[in-house]
C-alpha cells in the first residue's frame, strides 16, 4: 500500500486528483467506462429448441452460445461414477470469434478453461441426485472480446436452470484487473492485453461463496482483497440480469415488493405453537 | 418463522423461500434454518411445507407412468429404451411378447433399433433403471403419428384435473393423442390440419402452464383455430 498511495483513492468514485498538475481530473477507462461498470449485458434463455436447457449472452461484444444437456446417460459408461452425476463442460472458440482465423481444434487454454468452468459451477449444482449420469454443458464463443470465461459461466448459469437441473443457487462471474495502477471491473479485450493483472471471479450470491479465483499478472495484497471485493460487487450486478433473463423466458412481471405471504395463516396456532417450542 | 414470498411467485434457485422451522417439499432444500429453491418454479405455502412447482424438470421415472420411448440398443435378452431420463430403461423378452419364454426369438423381429414404443413402467431395480413392459391395452410399438416434446414438468397441466384438458382437445380435434409422462406426445389424427392445431393448443399450454383458468382459454383457443381452418 505504501509503494502505491494512489491506488487507494481509485476505488472512490469522486474525481482523483492527479499529484502532479494538482488538476481535478475524472479517470476514465479506453472504453469511456468508471472503473467499477460493467459493460453492458444482456442474457437471453432458452434460445435453442433441441437443447434440454439454453442461453446467449452479448457481455460488451462478447457474444457467446451456451447449451445444456442431460442429466443422460454417460458416455464412455467407464468414466460415470456411481456416487454422483459427472458435469462436463466444452468451451468452444468459433474459428471466426476472433480477428486472426483461430483453428478450430481445442486448443490448451480451451481445456483450461473447461475446466475451470466445471469446477465453478460443480459447487452449485446438486450433482449426487443423479448417480451414473453425465450434465453436459456447451459453450460456443461466436465473438470474444476479453472475459470470456466470466461469461461464459454466466451463461452456463442461466442455461443449467432452463435445464431443470436443481441448483443451490446461480453462478455469477466477474473478472478484475489492474491498468495503469488502478483497480477496474469486468475487463475488456483492450485492458486484458495491456493491463497489469486479471482475477476472474465467480461468485454465488445467495450463498455468499467464491466458486473461481485465478489470476494473472500482480497484485498487491491489499489490492487483491480489494479486487476481490469489487469482482463480488460485479457479480452481484451480474446475478440481477440473470434472474431477469430466467424470469423473461415466462413472461411474469409480477411485483416482487409485495408482501411475503403471513405465516403461519391467521388460524387458532396449534402446530406452531408446537414447533417454535423447542426453540 | 416467516415466508418470504406470496403463494405461486416465481422463484430461481437459491431464493430462499422460508426461514424458520418447516418440513421442505420438492425442490427445495435446508440448510441452517433456512428453506431454498433449487428449480426454478411457482413457490407454493402449505401450514406445514413448503415446495416449489418446477417449471422446467427433467423426467424422473416413477413405478406405473406411460412412457414413449425409442429403441436404441439390444442387448442379450433384453432392449434398451431411451426414454429421456437419466438412465436408459430396459425390457426383457418376457414384457414384450405374451406368449411363453423360448430361447429362439429373434429380437430384432419383435423390436428393431429406432422402433418407438408406447410402455408401462413397472419396475424399478436396484440401480434405479426403469423396467418396463408393452403388455396391456394401449401400449406396444407405435406404428403411425408423429411425436413432439414438451417439459415432463408441464405433463400435468396438460392432462387436467382428472383428464380435463386432454379429454377437450382430444374432442375439439378428433386426434388420438397418447400422453408419455416424460414429455413425449403421440399424435395421429384424420389430417395435417387438424394435427397442427393439436401442436399449437400444446405449444400454448406449455409456455402458459404457470398460469389459472387455462382450460377455459384453451378452449376458446381452439375454437379460434377451428373458425380460422374454416
Amino acid at each position: 500500500m505504501s509503494k502505491k498511495p494512489t491506488t487507494k483513492k481509485t476505488t472512490a468514485r469522486k474525481p482523483v486528483r492527479s499529484k502532479k498538475s494538482q488538476k481535478v481530473i475524472s479517470w476514465k477507462r479506453a472504453d469511456g467506462r468508471l472503473f467499477d461498470e460493467l459493460r453492458p449485458l444482456k442474457i437471453e434463455s432458452g434460445v435453442l429448441p433441441n437443447a434440454d436447457g439454453s442461453a446467449y449472452i452479448e457481455m460488451g461484444r462478447n457474444k457467446i452460445l451456451c447449451g445444456v444437456f442431460g442429466p443422460r446417460e454417460m458416455h464412455p459408461k467407464h468414466q460415470a461414477k456411481p456416487n454422483e452425476a459427472v458435469l462436463r463442460c466444452r468451451y468452444h472458440m468459433a474459428p471466426f470469434s476472433v480477428d486472426p482465423r483461430r483453428s478450430p481444434a481445442p486448443s490448451r487454454r480451451d481445456q483450461e478453461i473447461s475446466m475451470v468452468m466445471r469446477s465453478a459451477l460443480e459447487p452449485a449444482v446438486f450433482l449426487e441426485r443423479y448417480p451414473r449420469a453425465s450434465i453436459d454443458v456447451y459453450i460456443e464463443v461466436l465473438e470474444a472480446d476479453g472475459g470470456t470465461r466470466c461469461a461464459s459461466i454466466n451463461a452456463a448459469a442461466v442455461a443449467l436452470v432452463d435445464a431443470g437441473i436443481p441448483m443451490k443457487d446461480l453462478v455469477a462471474a466477474c473478472a478484475v484487473g489492474k491498468i495503469e495502477d488502478k483497480l477496474i471491473v469486468d475487463l475488456g479485450d483492450y485492458e486484458d492485453k495491456k493491463g497489469q493483472s486479471d482475477m476472474p471471479v465467480a461468485y454465488m450470491p445467495k450463498l455468499n461463496k467464491v466458486t473461481l479465483l485465478q489470476m494473472d499478472g500482480n497484485m498487491s495484497a491489499e489490492e487483491n482483497e480489494k479486487a476481490l471485493n469489487l469482482a463480488i460487487e460485479g457479480c452481484k450486478k451480474v446475478y440481477e440480469v440473470q434472474r431477469e433473463a430466467l424470469k423473461k423466458k415466462y413472461g411474469i412481471d409480477q411485483p416482487q415488493d409485495r408482501p411475503p405471504k403471513e405465516f403461519p395463516p391467521e388460524e387458532p396456532a396449534e402446530e406452531p405453537q408446537n414447533e417454535e417450542g423447542p426453540e | 418463522m416467516s415466508a418470504n414470498f406470496q403463494d405461486r411467485d416465481l422463484v430461481i434457485p437459491g431464493d430462499v423461500v422460508f426461514e424458520g422451522r418447516i418440513r421442505t417439499g420438492e425442490n427445495t432444500y435446508r440448510q441452517q434454518d433456512q428453506v431454498y429453491a433449487t428449480r426454478l418454479g411457482l413457490v407454493n405455502y402449505s401450514p406445514d411445507n413448503v415446495n416449489v412447482v418446477a417449471l422446467s424438470a427433467g423426467y424422473t421415472p416413477l413405478v406405473g407412468d406411460v412412457v414413449i420411448g425409442e429403441v436404441v440398443d439390444i442387448d442379450l435378452g433384453e432392449w434398451k429404451i431411451g426414454i429421456g431420463a437419466q438412465t436408459e430403461a430396459v425390457m426383457g423378452i418376457p414384457d414384450a411378447v405374451d406368449r411363453p419364454f423360448r430361447t429362439d426369438y429373434i429380437m430384432t423381429r419383435i423390436l428393431d433399433i429406432g422402433d418407438t414404443l408406447v410402455a408401462k413402467i413397472v419396475d424399478l431395480d436396484r440401480r434405479r433403471t426403469p423396467i418396463l413392459s408393452i403388455l396391456g391395452p394401449g401400449l406396444g410399438k407405435v406404428y403411425d403419428g408423429f411425436i413432439m416434446r414438451i417439459t415432463p414438468s408441464k405433463i400435468p397441466r396438460l392432462i387436467g384435473k382428472k383428464g380435463s384438458m386432454i379429454n377437450m382437445i382430444i374432442r375439439e380435434t378428433g386426434c388420438r393423442i397418447v400422453i408419455g409422462q416424460n414429455g413425449r406426445i403421440l399424435i395421429s389424427g384424420p389430417n395435417r390440419e387438424r394435427e397442427e392445431m393439436v401442436v399449437k393448443v400444446v405449444t400454448k399450454i406449455e409456455l402458459e402452464a404457470h398460469t389459472s383458468g387455462l382450460t377455459n382459454r384453451t378452449q376458446e383457443y381452439l375454437r379460434q383455430l377451428k373458425e380460422r381452418s374454416q
